[in-house]
């Protein structure tokens, strides 16, 4: 393409472009993750500066603990749940909001699309409040249909509080995922509806012989979006459980914040091995689904 | 071009699926849209009724979100627990801290990338492929994977307890899609016109400053508000950075602090949860094509 092998003089123009990002990138990405697979092999207790090397006894220690994997369950059964529920109802919604007989359609998008824009942590504090027991608005919705005789603890009964933050979770990012199936319902060139029209296809055929085969793409993007950020909740689980109650809501990243940072001795370097088998497994979930990504456009070249 | 692979296979369209077709879209054809139209109505009302019980919340007795919590007309306003919020709470602080820390990150990450994609997508040189091969690769780091050291290293330089220190682990953390938006732009603007500014005498910062940056107006305008909102809604790493001195608070972080401290003021919660979405809603409502825009073209991408 454009990019041209660069003279010499240029060379150091490019790099003064590169500098600033190689600085900060540098030091607070690049170098932490390198520290973390030293940190993840000594003792450290974090008030003090001795790191005392103990080779792979952290990671022996983590991975016997129970706690550990039912944290990376918690976060794998998070990622389960709320991905497709996600992906697949904004899908319908952007087909519907698409659709120019819809009428509306700018309105319904602000709506949806309202709660991606807020904080999610003040988000977290406020659906606490929503979903109180006592006095939140969904109990007494549910108590005065008669549904219900008395509240429910949603976020304080441990069968129920991780679904209750899935919940919010689908609630909260729905308007963003929606966004991406719009803009890709929107690289459907009209003609090709057209052709299919005069061949005689009808709605549900458009849908699924056009509009579903070239989505699939972005369904691959999109799917490789949601998961990435799915196992990375912090935010959201933090301000509405803590991780709590009885560990039931406890996902990596707040198992990895309570070892580092709220314990009573913060254990560093323990933290740090479980970081590490956390990156881990993000960064290999990632490239097996880039792999897929770009299988997927192999296969529509050859087509 | 995609209408090429599509369009000349009618012949297997046809020719299969009739009884399909029949059930299939008699349903989706006779559907009236009104009824669509109830039902999403019916959603939104689910999507928004949140932010209006808060808000009504805001304005309420404490004593009467306890008794009439679906009520949202409250039965006197009392404005009192936006003073609360604001004065006592702390909230103008916090508010003042997210703005800095917003406007400074935003300006940094948005200059940095441009300045990293545009190197990266317009030449080849010595150490290119190892440039983007480390940004590749950490393109999912989860913030849990990097903080201790990050932690550790403001320490060392004495940004731990500073807004400084926010920001410039904020800057330096993720934001690896930005190059990747900049560096496919760049990428596909013509070389003749870099060729033609080097023959009206134009130097590589020129060049970089007055033609390419103002051209990438589109990514910028993308760039600004993705890095916009992930800055404002940050909470892991304001968090861990002001442990110890909640006078560095941001929205986020002392709405967590506040709940904690305030067990009983809901009304005071509630006016601070207001107060604290409120700047993003409006602009929000205001820039809301742009926001969705811009999205729509990261994704196209």
């Amino acid at each position: 393409m454009s990019v041209v092998a660069a003279p010499r003089r240029t060379q150091l123009w490019v790099w003064l472009l590169l500098t600033p990002t190689v600085v900060v990138y540098g030091v607070y990405t690049v170098y932490p993750i390198v520290a973390s697979y030293w940190y993840s092999l000594v003792e450290w207790n974090g008030f003090e500066a001795t790191k005392t090397f103990v080779g792979l006894r952290n990671y022996q220690e983590v991975f016997g603990d129970h706690l550990f994997w039912n944290a990376f369950w918690i976060t794998v059964l998070f990622v389960v749940v709320v991905v497709p529920a996600k992906v697949v109802l904004t899908l319908l919604l952007a087909i519907l909001l698409n659709s120019p007989k819809l009428p509306f359609a700018t309105f319904f998008r602000t709506a949806f699309f309202l709660p991606v824009v807020t904080t999610t942590a003040i988000v977290g504090v406020v659906m606490q409040f929503v979903f109180d027991p006592a006095s939140g608005p969904i109990n007494q919705l549910l108590v005065k249909i008669g549904l219900l005789d008395q509240g429910v603890n949603f976020l304080g009964d441990s069968s129920a509080a991780l679904w209750t933050v899935a919940g919010v979770y689908v609630w909260k990012w729905f308007g963003i995922t929606m966004i991406y199936w719009l803009a890709a319902l929107q690289t459907v060139p009209e003609e090709v509806y057209e052709a299919a029209r005069i061949d005689g296809a009808g709605a549900w055929q458009l849908l699924r012989r056009i509009t579903l085969p070239l989505l699939k793409p972005f369904a691959v993007i999109i799917a490789l979006l949601s998961i990435e950020s799915a196992l990375k909740i912090f935010d959201l689980m933090q301000t509405m459980t803590g991780g709590g109650p009885f560990y039931s809501t406890e996902v990596m990243e707040i198992y990895i914040y309570r070892w580092a940072f709220t314990a009573t001795i913060p254990q560093l370097g323990y933290a740090s091995a479980a970081a590490v088998l956390f990156g881990m497994f993000v960064c290999v979930v990632g490239l097996l689904q880039l792999l897929g990504v770009r299988a997927v456009q192999r296969a529509r070249v050859e087509r | 071009m995609t209408a090429t692979t599509t369009a000349p296979r009618p012949t297997t369209e046809q020719a299969r699926p009739r009884r399909n077709r029949r059930s299939g879209s008699w349903l989706l054809r006779r559907l009236p849209w009104w009824i669509v139209t109830l039902v999403l109505l019916g959603g939104v009302l689910l999507w928004i009724y949140p932010f209006l019980w808060m808000v009504s919340a805001s304005l309420k007795d404490p004593l009467e979100i306890f008794g009439s919590g679906l009520n949202l007309l409250p039965d006197t306003l009392l404005w009192e627990n936006y003073t609360r919020a604001w004065v006592d709470a702390d909230f103008s602080r916090y508010m003042w801290n997210t703005v800095v820390v917003t406007v400074v990150t935003v300006a940094l990450v948005v200059i940095r990338c441009a300045m990293a994609g545009y190197a990266i997508g317009r030449y080849d040189f010595a150490g290119r492929k190892v440039v983007v091969v480390v940004l590749v690769a950490t393109l999912f780091v989860p913030t849990g994977y990097t903080i201790i050291p990050v932690v550790e290293i403001s320490q060392q330089l004495g940004l731990l307890n500073s807004l400084t220190g926010v920001i410039l682990a904020l800057t330096g953390g993720g934001h690896v899609a930005m190059i990747l938006l900049y560096w496919g732009y760049f990428r596909q603007i013509p070389k003749e016109l870099e060729e033609s500014a080097v023959v009206d005498g134009a130097g590589f910062f020129t060049i970089f400053f007055r033609i390419m940056l103002p051209l990438a107006m589109p990514v910028t305008a993308t760039a600004t508000l993705l890095t916009f909102l992930s800055t404002w809604n940050a909470f892991f790493l304001p968090l861990v950075f002001t442990f110890s001195r909640p006078d560095l608070r941001t929205l986020s972080v002392g709405m967590q602090a506040f709940v904690g401290e305030n067990t009983t003021d809901w009304s005071g919660m509630a006016a601070a949860a207001t107060l604290s979405l409120l700047p993003v809603v409006i602009l929000f409502v205001v820039l809301q094509r742009h926001f969705v825009k811009g999205l729509a073209g990261a994704i196209k991408q």
